[in-house]
């Protein structure tokens, strides 16, 4: 006899990870293009350590499907050599990988103290206010989301607000801001460019 | 102090090829490559070169420790620059890249190494460019790549680019990272010196640390101790964020004190407003008040002061900063990055988020102030890497200058310090 109480394995109690589970996406590849500048990456390390390049190759899925996919993770861990869940644990432990769909521009407001120090806090306040949703959030319409960020390493040009992983706004304002999302939804990406303010 | 480092970098072209090979650009390379391997690291010890990125450890030593046995080694620069307050090798890649390579070479020449990777962490993606595309003129005039200047040298550089996290910056977890894993510490011994890259003896280098050596190349070992204090020699990057008129990376002497380059060299506090605390190398180090500054801005000075220069990212804070709040930015980051491998460190840094937060809101009790202290020296030392301390840190050195400010919080229900940029309302935001 068993000591044991009755165990119900129904799907309500058990087999239920707590793990958030990945957007699958589209059947994805690279394109050609990628496909090259992966392998062009690989020939940079060791034969033998073609892993070294997994976070060059979820850039790549980013750039191509706008967040990283289940589908785009397997696709790197073919071509790696990984396994599927060796490429996840590192997909989610960066915060430049999106794992769910973003809007097309992201919005990434640097939150730590020397820009908080310049007023950072109002300038999330402003954009907040001005798409109507909250940090970690995208608007419905999908063109912007809004997220904080920790320190940029440019603390002299603060607060900053970096868009899209990449182009950087600098001394932003409440009001700067606002124009900054005006801007892009009249002129698109041209917006972006020329905001990197050079050496005084 | 003449600049050094940064001498040319208002030049509008100084980050070019050209413009570097007219201002005796890769000189120090050449010299080198004339050199013996070991005569160089001999050099590097005499001139006292301490690294940049935050422990200031002497950077001969450390490549002496290199196990020059065992084939291939690496050296890893690090250009992750992650403390809050610290953007100096922004500048330095940005405007001198070729600075950086040509002592990447140096480095990779001394410990016998092939390849050097440059971890340059994700957000600097602009910077990145201007890395690659004069890294590609580098390798087209032959200092990089094959035979480098007919010598029979091979070395590679490889850009590398990190994804946003700040524990990359420790070197074992940027070796991590570099391998394609998450960025966290190994357990050490081994070091990197004997077991780093793909387990290979490795030399983890900041890019400040690696931009001196053209420079002790060129001059020599007595040149260089003769620009600072004893055993703190060279020129130095201080970067100045905060509440100055005009923040900035300013290059000085180590003899410079830390008041000159917050009053002098970044032209003071606001004006109306006066200072209140000074945070002296990243955010990761005790605070420094008002009365405490007149000392040289030395990796031994700051110590004897009972801070730390780390990364010299000095912080100022004026009288409108409350310290709560601040404490409470600090910690923030401090459990949003914490890499989540040791218990103190991953458990800790959320309760003092917690528990700072309450205290913000006027929700807090008295006995939260000494659980604070209690939670913070359960923390420091007890963790796998520096980041413990690290993030124990702004909670301890806050409640120990400033335990009045605490308390005001949990009487009064609310924060007394009168400021003009922290609205009355509270922060939105996912914290
Ligand atoms: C949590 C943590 C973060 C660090 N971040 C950086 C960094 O961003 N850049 C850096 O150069 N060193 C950083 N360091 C220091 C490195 O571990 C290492 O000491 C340094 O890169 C060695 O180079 P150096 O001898 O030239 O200073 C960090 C250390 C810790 C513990
Ligand atoms: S101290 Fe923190 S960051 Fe360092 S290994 Fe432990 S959990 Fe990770
Ligand atoms: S705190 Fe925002 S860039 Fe450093």
């Amino acid at each position: 006899m068993s000591f044991h109480p009755l165990m119900v394995y129904d799907s309500e109690r058990f087999q239920k990870s707590e793990r958030a589970r990945l957007d699958e996406g589209k059947p994805f590849e690279f394109t050609r293009e990628r496909r090259a500048i992966l392998d062009d990456m690989l020939t940079k390390y060791p034969p033998e350590q073609k892993r070294s390049a997994v976070l060059g190759a979820l850039y790549l899925v980013q750039e191509q499907e706008g967040y990283l996919t289940a589908s785009g993770m397997r696709h790197v861990a073919g071509i790696l050599g990984m396994t599927a869940a060796e490429v996840e644990d590192v997909a989610t432990y960066y915060v430049m990988f999106f794992r769910e769909r973003v809007g097309k521009y992201v919005l990434q407001v640097c939150r730590t103290l020397s820009c908080a120090l310049a007023g950072a806090e109002r300038v999330t306040e402003a954009l907040s206010e001005k798409l109507g949703i909250k940090p970690g959030e995208t608007d419905p319409s999908g063109m912007f989301t809004l997220l904080e960020f920790e320190c940029l390493g440019a603390c002299d040009r603060a607060p900053i607000v970096m868009v899209n992983n990449e182009h950087w706004h600098e001394q932003a304002t409440a009001e700067s801001c606002s124009k900054l999302v005006d801007e892009i939804k009249a002129r698109g990406p041209a917006a972006l460019s020329g905001c990197h303010l050079e050496v005084e | 102090m003449e600049p050094i480092l940064t001498k040319y970098v208002r030049e509008p072209n100084s980050f070019t090829l050209d413009f570097y090979l007219k201002h005796q650009g890769y000189d120090g390379l050449k010299k080198a490559l004339g050199m013996q391997p070991n005569d160089i690291i001999e050099l590097v010890k005499a001139s006292g070169l301490r690294g940049r990125g935050g422990a200031g450890f002497p950077t001969g030593l450390k490549w002496q420790f290199v196990d020059k046995k065992t084939e291939p080694r690496y050296i890893a620069c690090n250009a992750d620059e992650s403390e809050p307050g610290t953007f100096k090798d922004h500048v330095l890649m940005e405007r001198n890249p070729h600075l950086l390579f040509e002592g990447c070479l140096i480095g990779c020449w001394a410990i016998g190494a092939k390849v050097a990777y440059i971890y340059i962490r994700g957000e600097f993606f602009h910077v990145q460019r201007v890395l690659e595309a004069e890294l590609a003129k580098a390798y087209a005039k032959g200092y990089a790549g094959k035979n480098i200047l007919g010598t029979g040298f091979d070395c590679d550089i490889v850009i590398h680019r990190g994804a946003g996290a700040y524990e990359a910056g420790e070197e074992t977890a940027l070796i991590e990272s570099l391998e394609g894993k998450r960025a966290q510490p190994r357990i050490k011994p081994p070091f990197p010196a004997v077991a780093g890259l793909y387990n290979k003896p490795t030399a983890v280098n900041n890019v400040e640390t690696l931009c001196n050596l053209p420079p002790i190349i060129l001059n020599g070992a007595e040149w260089f101790t003769s620009l600072g204090p004893e055993k703190n020699g060279g020129p130095k990057l201080f970067c100045v964020s905060g509440h100055v008129k005009r923040p900035g990376v300013f290059e000085a002497s180590m003899k410079t004190t830390l008041r000159e380059l917050i009053f002098d060299y970044a032209g003071g506090i606001r004006d109306g407003h006066k200072l209140k605390a000074v945070i002296p190398g990243g955010s990761s180090v005790p605070i420094l008040l008002p009365d405490q500054l007149d000392i040289p801005a030395s990796f031994d000075d700051v110590q004897k002061a009972g801070s730390m220069l780390g990364s010299a990212g000095i912080i100022v804070m004026d009288e409108t900063t409350c310290m709560v709040w601040a404490a409470r930015n600090l910690l923030y980051f401090y459990k949003h990055e914490s890499c989540g491998k040791c218990t103190p460190c991953r458990e800790g840094g959320d309760w003092l988020y917690k528990i700072l937060t309450r205290i913000d809101n006027g929700e807090g009790e008295m006995r939260d102030i000494d659980l604070l202290v209690s939670i913070g020296n359960n923390i420091v030392g007890k963790t796998l890497c520096a980041f413990g301390d690290a993030a124990a840190t702004p909670a301890l050195t806050t409640v120990k200058h400033f335990r009045a400010e605490f308390e005001a919080h949990v009487r009064e229900g609310r924060c007394t310090v009168p400021s003009d940029w922290r609205a009355a309302r509270a922060p939105v935001g996912a914290h």
